[in-house]
Parts: C-alpha cells; structure tokens; sequence
C-alpha cells in the first residue's frame, strides 16, 4: 500500500476536514433537542405533517378498503388502550342500565339533527368487518367490528355544503384529566364504507373497556382516532372552538391530526 | 457528466505537477475526480438523514419495545423485547428477550441512566431523538428526514439503473467477482489497492445498501402507514403482515448500522484522509502500477 505523499497544504486540510466532521456529528446530536423548541422548526415539522396527507390523498385511492380478514385470525383478547373504565357518574348509570338510557346525538352543520338510541341503532343497516388495528406505539390486534356505517348517519342527518370535519365527543376524561376525548376525521374519511359506529365486538357487545355502547372505527388511520364511548357527533368547518383547537385530544397535546401514517 | 460512485471513463490527472523523485516512479500515483458533487451531496444528505432516522426510530420503538413475525402482535411471545424485570434478588433488570433467550443488558438496553435515575426505557436517552420518551417529537423527526431520505434514494437508485456508466460503476463484473477471494486475503493483511474502480466486494456490498438495504427501509416503513395498507395491501402481503414489516424494518435499519461500522472502519484503515477527500471535494488519489518504463507523462501529481 502507498502512502499519499503529503505535503503542507494537505496537512491543514486534513485538520480542516476532520475538524468539520467532528462538529457536524457532535453539533447535530446536541442541537436536534434544542432545535425542536424553536417556534419555527415545530411549524416546519408539521408542515411534513400536510405534506404526508396530501400526498397520501394524492396517491392512495380515496375508496381503497382496509384489509379484512379470517375469524380464525381474530385475537384471543382485542387489547384495550388509553380509558379502559369510565368513572364519571353519568357513564357508571348507564352502566348500571344497560345503556337503555344512552342516546348518540348528530348535530352541528347539518339540516336535521337526529338523537338515536342504541336499539335504534341496531335496526338500522349494519356492516361487520374483521380489521387489525394499529397502535401509534406500533403493536396491532385484529378485531371483528359490527356497527353502522357513518355515511348512513349522516345522509340521514344531511351535513350542510359548508361541514368539512366529523367530530366525535367522548364520554371519558383520559387519564381522569379535565378533558373529554375527542377525535375528527375529514369527510373522505367519514364517508368511507368501512368508517362505522361500532357497538359490537367479537360477535358480542361492545365491552366496556373497548368503548361501549358505541366506538369509531376508521380502518385507514391509527388507534388514537379510534374514538371510544363515543356520545355525539358533531359537524364543524374547523376546529377553532373545540378544546385545544387541534382537532383530537392527542392532536391538541402534539399527535399529528393526520393519523394515516 | 462527472462521474458518479465509481471513476470517470478517462480519468484527468490534477493539473498541478512536480518532478517524481525515484523511489516514487516505481509505483505512481495520480489524483482523480472520483466522485460527482451530486454522489457527494446525496451521501452527506444520507448521512445526516440515516442518523435522525435512527435515533428518531429508536425512540419510535421505545413506545412499544417488542417485535413480532405476523400480522399482529402476539403480546405473550414477542420475537424480541426489551424492557426491565425484577431479578430473585429484587433488583431491576434490563433485559433483551431474543427468541426465548434472555440477556441481562442493564445500563444500556432495557434500564438505563435517565437524568442520573436508572429507568425502564428499551433504548437509552443517548441514543433516542429526542432524549425524553416523546413519541410525538420522535415520529415528528422520522417522518421530516424520511421526507427527504426516501425521493432522494428512489431518485439515485433510478438514476443508477438508467445511466449506463453508473451501472459499470456499482454493478461487479465477472473478472471482479472472480478475484474476490484474492481481495479478502489482500483485505485481511491491511493491503489496500487505490484504484479508480471498485473491487467486487465493494461493489457487492454496495449493491446490497443500495438496491436491497435502502429499498427495504423505505417500503417497510411505507408498511406501517395504515393508509397506505389499505391503499397497497400486496406491499403488507409481500413482508408477510404487518408486525412482520416492523420487525424487518428494524432488522434492515441494524443491518445499516452494522454497514456503517464496516463502513467506518474501512475508511479508517484504507486511508482515512484519501477516503475523506474523495467524498468531500471529489478528488481520490490511485496508485498505477506502470508496465515497463516509467511513463513520466502519466505520472502527474
């Protein structure tokens, strides 16, 4: 092997280069933390965010189902997450009842506002699916769904031209916080035929722990929009008057809204 | 056209000569553009994109520090986990779970110094972007450099496939791949030939990163976008279920790793500062071995 004859000015660029690389890495391993506070970084970071959903609204058929699959793949235990067991005095009575006392209300952007019961919604028209749910965290449990399709609900509640988002108000404090959960989705997602109102699971009724009476299901997008004890649903054009203003309970503390990815 | 990975057709020695004295005549040397600032930037870029990847990746994990082989999660028989257990003695444990093997990896993986506090978290802060267990930064950060790592990969590799000059650059031919074994031995004795082209294991490695490694990491992260599943589901099918593409996501993404230290440690002992300028100004140094009478018009500096 040969040694590269070195003369003075390679000497200092050596010094130079191997002075740079060592800033580079030690600069960004420390800086990335610092950098994320920065106002102007958090807005470029989620601006990714409306780059990822209209970029995945521009290349993934807005009709395209989420997998089915086989009862045999169902899991023993369809993992619960965030509130498992509603505390507040409202819920433990309806509970104590069997929910006959719960009623789901449409409102909002729309031309008639319906309230229903869950025997009322039992006899409309249902859809049944066997999905895997994905967790933001990253595990994912397959689960059979029967509930009505939201685009029933809402052609028969008629949303006004100017309703752009679907928000689900929960009936739970996560954490036992002084925020209801809520989600949203926009009115693609709202109307595709595999969004439903869940109020059973696994050929039984909706489990307390998985959201009874009645969840969403929007099998295209993450757990966290998967809203649980879901009471009312509300149209809107934007978010502006809701909670934290982000759209989600998890949005309003950083989530992206966007739950596609 | 400067030249990509590999070195120019008629490479130009440096302008710039001086007298060789005899010694040096024997075996010369001449400097060659070996890489184009396109090939320079996409590496840097690769780079600083691989690391945020990483770290940010890792921080992604520690939310649900278990992989499995499937379409879900079996949570009673992870392939691997990590996380902290209570030992007979009542002492907390980090462990590394692998196939039913169990690994006492305390300090590093599993429970490890949290702001001068040992806690359960699967990585370590030092290792995770950011140091907090954040998932919501850490997803923020992976899906920014993602943005800028996956179109830039895609692009170079079809640039690669359609040029046909960068093929001869990264593709091995049969003479090369037939002198293997003399490179291995040649490699194990620290005896490092300079040449404008790449040896075949070189560019077999690099075609494993480039067409296999790369292209992996982006389609089995693309797996774990629900949307896109729904949208693709032959992609879900093709790394058999969705926690089956998790788990190679993260299989692939040490397997870079490991790339990387190779990587590393070639450059180190193949010359460190040829390798360097190479990659950062284009000009690589080779060494030419004349046949018969010294050439002095081709010895150029």
């Amino acid at each position: 092997m040969s040694k590269p004859q070195s003369s003075g000015p390679n000497r200092s660029r050596r010094r130079l280069l191997s002075g740079m690389a060592a800033l580079g890495a030690g600069s960004l391993l420390a800086g990335c933390d610092r950098i994320a506070d920065n106002a102007s970084v958090k807005r470029a970071l989620g601006s990714v965010e409306q780059l990822t959903y209209k970029a995945q609204r521009l290349i993934a058929s807005r009709q395209a189902l989420a997998q089915e699959f086989d009862k045999s793949q169902i899991a023993p235990v369809f993992r619960p997450n965030g509130t498992t067991d509603p505390q507040e005095d409202y819920y433990r009575a309806w509970v104590e009842n069997d929910f006959a006392d719960w009623r789901l209300t449409i409102d909002g952007l729309v031309e008639q506002p319906a309230t229903l019961s869950l025997a009322e919604l039992g006899e409309m028209p249902s859809r049944t699916q066997i999905t895997r749910h994905d967790c933001v965290e990253g595990w994912s449990c397959i689960g059979q769904w029967t509930g009505v399709p939201l685009a029933d609900l809402l052609d028969r509640v008629r949303p006004l031209d100017q309703a752009r988002f679907v928000v689900f108000h929960c009936a739970d404090h996560t954490y036992g916080g002084s925020d209801l959960y809520y989600e949203s989705l926009d009115m693609v997602e709202a109307y595709h035929p595999q969004t439903i109102l869940a109020y059973g699971l696994n050929d039984a009724a909706l489990p307390v722990a998985n959201g009874a009476p009645l969840r969403l299901r929007a099998e295209r997008q993450l757990g966290y929009k998967q809203a649980k004890y879901v009471m009312r649903v509300e149209l809107v054009d934007s978010f502006r008057n809701l909670h934290g203003g982000k759209g989600g309970y998890w949005e309003d503390r950083g989530y992206n809204w966007w739950a596609g990815i | 056209m400067p030249s990509g990975i590999g070195p120019v057709a008629n490479p130009k020695p440096d302008s710039s000569s001086r007298p060789l004295s005899e010694p040096e005549a024997l075996e010369s040397s001449r400097l060659i553009k070996r890489h184009s600032l396109g090939t320079r930037l996409w590496h840097w870029t690769n780079f600083l994109c691989l690391i945020v990847l990483l770290m940010s990746g890792l921080q992604i994990f520690n939310a649900h520090p278990a992989l499995y082989w499937g379409e879900q999660s079996g949570f009673s028989d992870p392939f691997i986990a990590i996380h902290a257990q209570t030992g007979d003695d009542g002492e907390q444990r980090g462990v590394v779970r692998v196939a039913g093997y169990t690994l006492d990896t305390t300090g590093v993986l599993g429970l490890s110094d949290d702001n001068g506090q040992l806690r359960q978290r699967a990585f370590p802060r030092w290792a995770t972007l950011p140091g907090d267990k954040w998932l919501t930064m850490g997803r923020n950060w992976h899906f920014l450099a993602g943005w800028i790592f996956a179109p830039s990969v895609v692009a170079y590799l079809l640039y690669t496939l359609i040029s046909r000059h960068r093929r001869g650059s990264i593709f091995p031919t049969r003479r090369q791949l037939s002198a293997i074994p003399r490179t291995i031995a040649d490699h194990a004795r620290f005896r490092f030939h300079h040449e404008a082209e790449y040896n075949g294991i070189q560019k077999l490695t690099y075609v494993l990163v480039l067409f296999v490694l790369l292209p992996m990491m982006i389609l089995t992260g693309l797996t774990m976008s629900p949307s896109i599943n729904a949208a693709w589901p032959l992609l879900t099918e093709l790394f058999g279920g969705r926690q089956s593409a998790r788990t190679l996501h993260f299989i692939c993404a040490f397997s870079l790793v490991g790339f990387f230290f190779v990587h590393i440690a070639l450059v180190l002992v193949s010359g460190v500062f040829n390798n360097l300028r190479s990659m950062v100004t284009g000009r690589y140094r080779i060494t030419t071995k004349p046949v018969g009478p010294v050439n002095r018009e081709d010895s150029h500096e």
